[in-house]
């Protein structure tokens, strides 16, 4: 009898493995708006469909392929849909050529319909494809920093240049910063492929720190993460720096990690009531069930303690999640709210609206400068060749772009060190209040 | 603050959420008693209860600020909903997937019980989506200790009384319908003996689709209240709720009714405990090795199996 009744466990356990790695195709159709905009190039062609003129040719008339790596699946989809379309956008207004050649882009999903959230073998098998077909110049992405730990490898030694608009965790580039062994563990060919327009967590964290103790008059502050590689590094920095300005943070022992999975906090949140916080703290993405805990903190600690967050909750996602909870959280963001915009990110922002009739989401900014360098840097190297467009694109300096006038640092991170803090207020990213604009010091 | 306080409000969570656990673990516990058969698509028919009530929920745009009869009108169709939806699902399930392989060796309605699990996975994934979906927080939420006028920082709120309103008469009706009735008598019968139940003329098929019936209805009840007190819905929700239901069973004593509640109400205040006293990653590790302990030393549970030639 104890033998039947252990198998079935170990058999259901392993059989959900099996279903979180090959998953149904159950949500398909969600992605298929993102074929919708017109780029004057194949939405979603296989390689299959791909020229098939040699690398480092550079015939005239032939194609330049750029992928972007985004998870398109699951709760994400709002914000990545309008980094897509703003990717396209960048694209058709260069007239989908750069000089000789044509451009062409596909949006790749790094998602899957079961975790609805971004997947290793998803990101790898992306990678691959973009390493394996000679006409992909440029990989745009990834989303997720831990996404990003699994492509730079792979795009590194093909010498793929990769850029990022939304990786914000320090140990990808910046050495010291991260795990021991970062970043050179994501450089096999010591030869950097990979660079950033979003500033780094090393100064997200180090901002929440100061706002929480200078506008926010903190005392006792406690700490969450969502036990990812973008979540923990970033809930570290925010705890040694709030630390480090004398506030008392808890737990003792560094930031604790959240259980994704649970299907309440009552109990975290009574601990957390225990140490008597003024702010708590949460480092992580809202696809780590972070509108519930909103819901289970702000039930349990009551009106008064405020409750902060990373980029990784600024979404109309995470609004939808917390509901009520999540009016009054402050936010902390690379740059600037859409509603802030000004000079050539407003005038974006409006060919934006009027091209797609809709509100682009925090990131999209971002994806557009993205393509724009991406762009840029094929023009420069003026070959199809993937190393001449790499150096050229590590090499971006003084690029003046939608986010003002920027360069790459030595380690593919942008000079751009302002960060903002906002305020939701009610339940539409519109209805959020950009409160100040902050440097980490 | 007293930690006395504390412990007692840990407890209020611990027994709110045993109640939801007992409930689901009367489903495999009842089908056990029967046919020895674990049901593991019991959880996610508790996963398909919470989603269909959300559905109900959400088309009638329920609020807290809703007209308080509407309101009623609308949880109580919900609730019935539930219940309905998951008892006939269960009976299907019964009927598609166990019945036809009753003879058959145990391991192969142990596949398609998984493979039914799955199923119904992907019906929740393709339902609402892979993420946790907020369930809109409806009942009123106010202190019953503080309108009492007592001054402590406890909370027991209408919320947790709503669960226990719901709970507790259903388990008390199961009881009267087990021990008071025909059919019950018919059940235990076939649980004791099928053959001769069979013999003195009992319909064994009903009875046993009645099983699956009784079983389904209750985990559409739980989760239609975890909908509503947890204030989330996910396609997995079932998964991890089934196995600490099922430990709940087998802790309690597997086919024996009382020691599921039992079970449940133990496992949510061990669980409550160790999320609050040590720390939430621990939770399983320390259920599941209360398991392992009780089953060494008590192989047939707490309360053990009321039938003594199963064990």
């Amino acid at each position: 009898m104890q033998l039947v009744r252990s198998q079935p466990i170990v058999l259901l356990a392993s059989a959900a493995l099996w279903l979180s790695a090959c998953a149904a195709p159950a949500q398909q159709p969600a992605n298929k708006p993102a074929a919708s905009a017109p780029t004057g190039a194949p939405a979603s062609g296989s390689s299959a469909a791909a020229t098939s003129a040699p690398t480092g040719a550079g015939a005239a008339g032939s194609t330049i392929k750029l992928f972007s790596s985004f998870p398109m699946t699951g709760s994400a989809l709002g914000q990545t849909q309008t980094m897509v379309n703003s990717i396209r956008m960048a694209i058709d207004e260069h007239g989908g050529r750069v000089g000789n050649f044509a451009i062409a882009y596909e949006a790749l999903d790094d998602a899957t319909p079961a975790k609805g959230n971004w997947d290793e073998g998803k990101e790898a098998e992306n990678a691959n494809r973009a390493v394996n077909d000679p006409d992909v110049m440029v990989y745009i992405g990834t989303y997720n920093s831990g996404a990003a730990k699994i492509s730079i490898p792979i795009t590194n030694r093909a010498y793929l240049f990769q850029i990022s608009p939304a990786n914000t965790s320090p140990g990808l580039t910046k050495p010291g910063k991260g795990e021991p062994g970062e970043p050179e563990i994501y450089y096999p060919t010591g030869v950097r492929n990979y660079a950033r327009v979003v500033p780094a967590d090393d100064i997200q964290g180090a901002v929440a720190a100061r706002f929480a103790k200078e506008q926010l008059t903190v005392q006792r502050a406690y700490v969450l993460d969502d036990a990812e590689a973008y979540g923990r590094p970033l809930a570290t920095v925010f705890y040694n720096e709030a630390r480090r300005r004398g506030i008392q943070v808890s737990p003792a022992n560094g930031p604790e990690s959240i259980d994704r999975q649970a299907t309440d906090y009552r109990s975290l949140a009574l601990r957390i009531r225990q140490t008597n916080p003024d702010l708590v703290y949460f480092g992580g993405v809202t696809q780590n069930n972070a509108g519930k805990l909103w819901q289970d903190l702000r039930a349990t600690l009551g009106p008064n303690v405020k409750l902060m967050g990373p980029d990784g909750i600024f979404e109309q996602a995470f609004l939808d999640a917390a509901g009520e909870a999540a009016i009054g959280t402050y936010v902390t963001f690379g740059g600037v709210p859409v509603s802030r915009y000004t000079g050539k990110a407003a005038e974006w922002l409006q060919r934006y609206r009027q091209r797609f009739n809709s509100e682009p989401e925090a990131y999209a900014i971002y994806a557009y400068e993205a393509a724009n360098v991406a762009l840029d840097a094929i023009q420069r190297a003026g070959r199809k060749e993937r190393n001449a467009i790499r150096e050229a694109g590590m090499n971006t300096k003084d690029y003046d772009g939608v986010l003002g006038r920027w360069s790459f640092d030595q380690n593919g991170d942008t000079t751009l060190t302002t960060m903002s803090v906002s305020q939701f207020k009610g339940p539409r990213m519109d209805q959020t209040e950009f409160i100040i604009q902050l440097s980490a010091e | 603050m007293l930690d006395l306080e504390i412990l007692l409000q840990v407890l209020v969570l611990g027994l709110t959420n045993g109640a939801l656990l007992a409930l689901v673990a009367l489903g495999y516990t009842l089908v056990y008693g029967i046919i020895e058969l674990i049901n593991f698509a019991h959880g996610d028919v508790y996963m398909i209860g919470t989603f269909t009530a959300l559905t109900v929920v959400l088309g009638a745009g329920l609020s807290r600020s809703s007209p308080p009869l509407t309101l009623a009108a609308f949880l109580l169709l919900a609730l019935a909903l539930a219940m309905l939806v998951c008892a006939a699902l269960n009976a299907v399930i019964e009927r598609v997937a166990y019945r036809p392989l009753r003879h058959a060796p145990r391991l192969a309605p142990l596949i398609t019980a998984i493979g039914v699990s799955f199923i119904l996975m992907n019906v929740g994934l393709y339902w609402y989506g892979a993420s946790q979906v907020r369930f809109p927080d409806i009942l009123p939420n106010i202190d019953l200790l503080q309108a009492l006028g007592l001054s402590t920082v406890v909370r027991f709120s209408t919320k947790d009384l709503f669960v226990l309103v719901v709970t507790v008469p259903l388990l008390l009706l199961l009881n009267l319908f087990i021990y008071r009735t025909r059919l019950g008598k018919a059940m235990r019968a076939t649980a004791e003996d099928r053959d001769a139940a069979a013999l003195v003329g009992i319909d064994i098929n009903r009875t046993i689709a009645l099983a699956f019936i009784i079983g389904g209805a209750l985990a559409g009840a739980a989760g239609f209240l975890s909908g509503l007190y947890n204030n989330t819905a996910w396609f997995q929700q079932g998964f991890r709720a089934g196995l600490m239901a099922f430990t709940s069973a087998v802790l309690g004593g597997i086919g024996n009714p009382t020691g599921a509640v039992l079970g449940g109400l133990v496992i949510g205040v061990v669980a409550a405990i160790t999320d609050f006293y040590l720390d939430p990653r621990w939770t399983q590790a320390v259920v599941f090795g209360i398991l392992i302990v009780l089953l060494v030393f008590r192989p047939s549970g707490l309360l053990g199996e009321q039938v003594p030639e199963k064990v």
